[in-house]
């Protein structure tokens, strides 16, 4: 499993209500409900994944979040993850504001566009980054709103969100990022993990 | 339909209060059985069969000598693994394959009942299949399952029996069946009624039967099983053996010639009359309304795990009405899982082979299986 599922599996206490959305294959899903005997339920927009999700038998529905996270009720998760899919919404915000309103937590993953690859490749060579976690070119990435890791604490600051904890992902290396270490681990993380309260 | 004696059949005493406020009792259910039911008694799979289906899922079906009408989805390792399941399907009541309906004869006047036959809803036909759990001394289900107006009875049947089944597979149907879906149940009602040998239901079956009234009501349903794009690359504008048009009314277009025959085969196994009766029980199937509009209450404290799948092409039953029930489910934290499968096959494409349809399901079935098997080690 991925390091990123590893930080996210330990933010999760036992026996809580779990909504993956954008869920992808079910990995996280599947983990969480054997170890942490979780009641995890998904969200993924592509039919092959929720088919894939569905043939494990997780309780997956085929949806997006723009227009299908309207239908959980308040406050109806302890916890509501958002991994590395914030920059694909046509308004993150309200994707954003929609998790807050769902989950008494809300866990979200960004790809950083503040990593230093991806600033030397526009700063050196004049082109669109293209790294390990954003892959596309760009007249082909579903990515429509990319930020940094500062401008997600800066979003969360003026949006009155609490942040709980950011962790900062670079490789396989996992740290914390705090106040005083944010312009550095903005500059080398490749994810920051954040879990909010609104 | 002769055979009859053939079939599996238990006689239902205890009295059943219809809807409409009727009772019934004494009344036979004909089903068949498919796999073995295990010594936990925790492998049983009851299927609810749709419209015009009846008991004979799978196999050979005795009495018409063709396929059971979920021969791709029933089976040793298929969809519902009989080498493993324990699959039960009964005809509904109201239907003519055995269980009592308006072609059971009544022993007062040696004819069938006819129109004598009380209306009866989807929520009487669950609760006489309900039966069937008594008879095998079956405590719980491991599932219950049906497309269209068998994914109605599924979810009526959860909503009534709410600790009875631990999984729900309620495919291409509706919580509350629409206007449009009530308008051509009526346009077949009305081709049966206009049919003179219909004579108020009060046919006698050995003698003239409402076969062409039975027929068109057929061949209209039948376009609204398939999509348009399936009808168009299927036949097209193509001819039926003859090249050119005759420029008459006989079966020029091969989707004619189709039609025509999908009726005429159709007569010869369906009764009329239990055409009137089934289409007006899915009429009158409105689950939302029987919970006051809120259709989250009618699965209020479930424990079953739901999979809803629709289908791309589906018209009759399409993706938003599933997705409703999935909607209802959501707002009560149930456990829900939902797909819509991409398909030019239309509503009929629960009955067809669908490989991503059949394999999902499966593999649902499977891991849920030992899944809950697992946690109770």
């Amino acid at each position: 499993m991925k390091e990123e599922f590893k930080v996210i599996s330990k933010f999760i206490e036992e026996k809580s209500r779990v909504l993956d959305v954008g869920c992808g294959d079910g990995i996280l899903m599947e983990y969480l409900s054997k170890n942490k005997v979780v009641d995890v339920r998904g969200l993924e927009i592509s039919k092959e994944k929720v088919k894939k999700c569905l043939s494990k038998g997780l309780a997956v529905i085929e949806g997006d979040a723009e227009n299908d996270l309207k239908q959980f009720p308040d406050l109806s998760f302890d916890y509501v993850i958002l991994s590395q899919t914030l920059q694909a919404f046509m308004s993150p915000e309200k994707v954003i504001e929609n998790l807050l309103r769902v989950g008494k937590k809300v866990i979200v993953t960004i790809p950083n566009f503040g990593h230093w690859k991806v600033r030397l490749d526009l700063l050196l060579k004049g082109e669109m980054p293209v790294t390990k976690n954003l892959p596309y070119q760009w007249y082909n990435t579903p990515n429509l709103h990319m930020c940094t890791i500062q401008d997600f604490y800066n979003f969360c600051n003026n949006k009155g969100i609490n942040i709980y904890k950011t962790i900062s992902l670079n490789g396989e290396k996992i740290s914390n990022i705090l106040n005083s270490n944010l312009k550095y681990k903005n500059l080398i993380s490749e994810l920051g993990i954040f879990l909010l309260e609104k | 339909m002769g055979n009859l004696n053939k079939m599996k059949s238990i006689l239902i005493e205890k009295t059943l209060k219809l809807d409409c406020g009727k009772e019934i009792s004494n009344f036979p259910l004909a089903y068949e059985t498919y796999g073995n039911l295990n010594e936990k008694k925790d492998n049983a799979i009851l299927i609810f069969h749709a419209l015009t289906g009846d008991q004979y899922a799978s196999g050979i079906n005795p009495i018409t000598k063709k396929e059971g009408w979920w021969n791709y989805a029933v089976g040793p390792g298929k969809s519902f693994d009989t080498d493993k399941f324990f699959v039960i399907c009964a005809n509904v009541i109201g239907g003519c394959m055995g269980s009592y309906g308006p072609g059971t004869i009544d022993p007062l006047t040696n004819k069938p009942i006819g129109t004598n036959f009380p209306v009866i809803t989807i929520n009487d036909m669950v609760n006489a299949q309900y039966n069937l759990l008594d008879y095998f001394k079956i405590e719980k289900l491991f599932a219950v399952a049906g497309g269209s107006m068998g994914g109605m009875q599924v979810l009526q049947f959860v909503s009534n029996f709410p600790n009875k089944a631990r999984v729900a597979l309620p495919i291409a149907c509706t919580a509350s069946h629409s206007a449009q879906n009530i308008a051509f149940n009526e346009l077949g009602r009305q081709a049966i009624m206009s049919d003179s040998n219909w004579k108020e239901g009060l046919y006698d079956e050995k003698s003239t039967n409402p076969d062409k009234g039975l027929a068109v009501a057929r061949m209209a349903a039948h376009i609204t099983y398939l999509s348009k794009q399936g009808l168009q690359e299927k036949f097209g504008r193509n001819l039926q053996e003859r090249s050119d048009l005759k420029f008459g009314f006989d079966a020029d277009f091969q989707i004619e010639s189709y039609l025509r025959y999908q009726g005429s085969v159709f007569v010869d196994r369906f009764d009329a009359n239990s055409y009137l009766y089934i289409t007006r029980a899915m009429d009158y199937f409105d689950l939302t309304k029987q919970f006051n509009g809120n259709l989250s209450k009618a699965f209020k404290d479930t424990k079953t795990k739901f999979f809803i799948i629709s289908f791309t092409s589906d018209w009759l039953y399409p993706t938003s009405e599933n997705k409703d029930i999935v909607i209802a489910l959501n707002a009560i934290g149930a456990d829900v899982g939902f797909v819509e499968i991409k398909t030019d096959k239309g509503h009929d494409s629960f009955l067809l082979d669908v490989p991503d349809f059949l394999s999902t399901i499966k593999n649902y079935l499977n891991t849920t299986y030992s899944n809950i098997n697992e946690r109770r080690i």
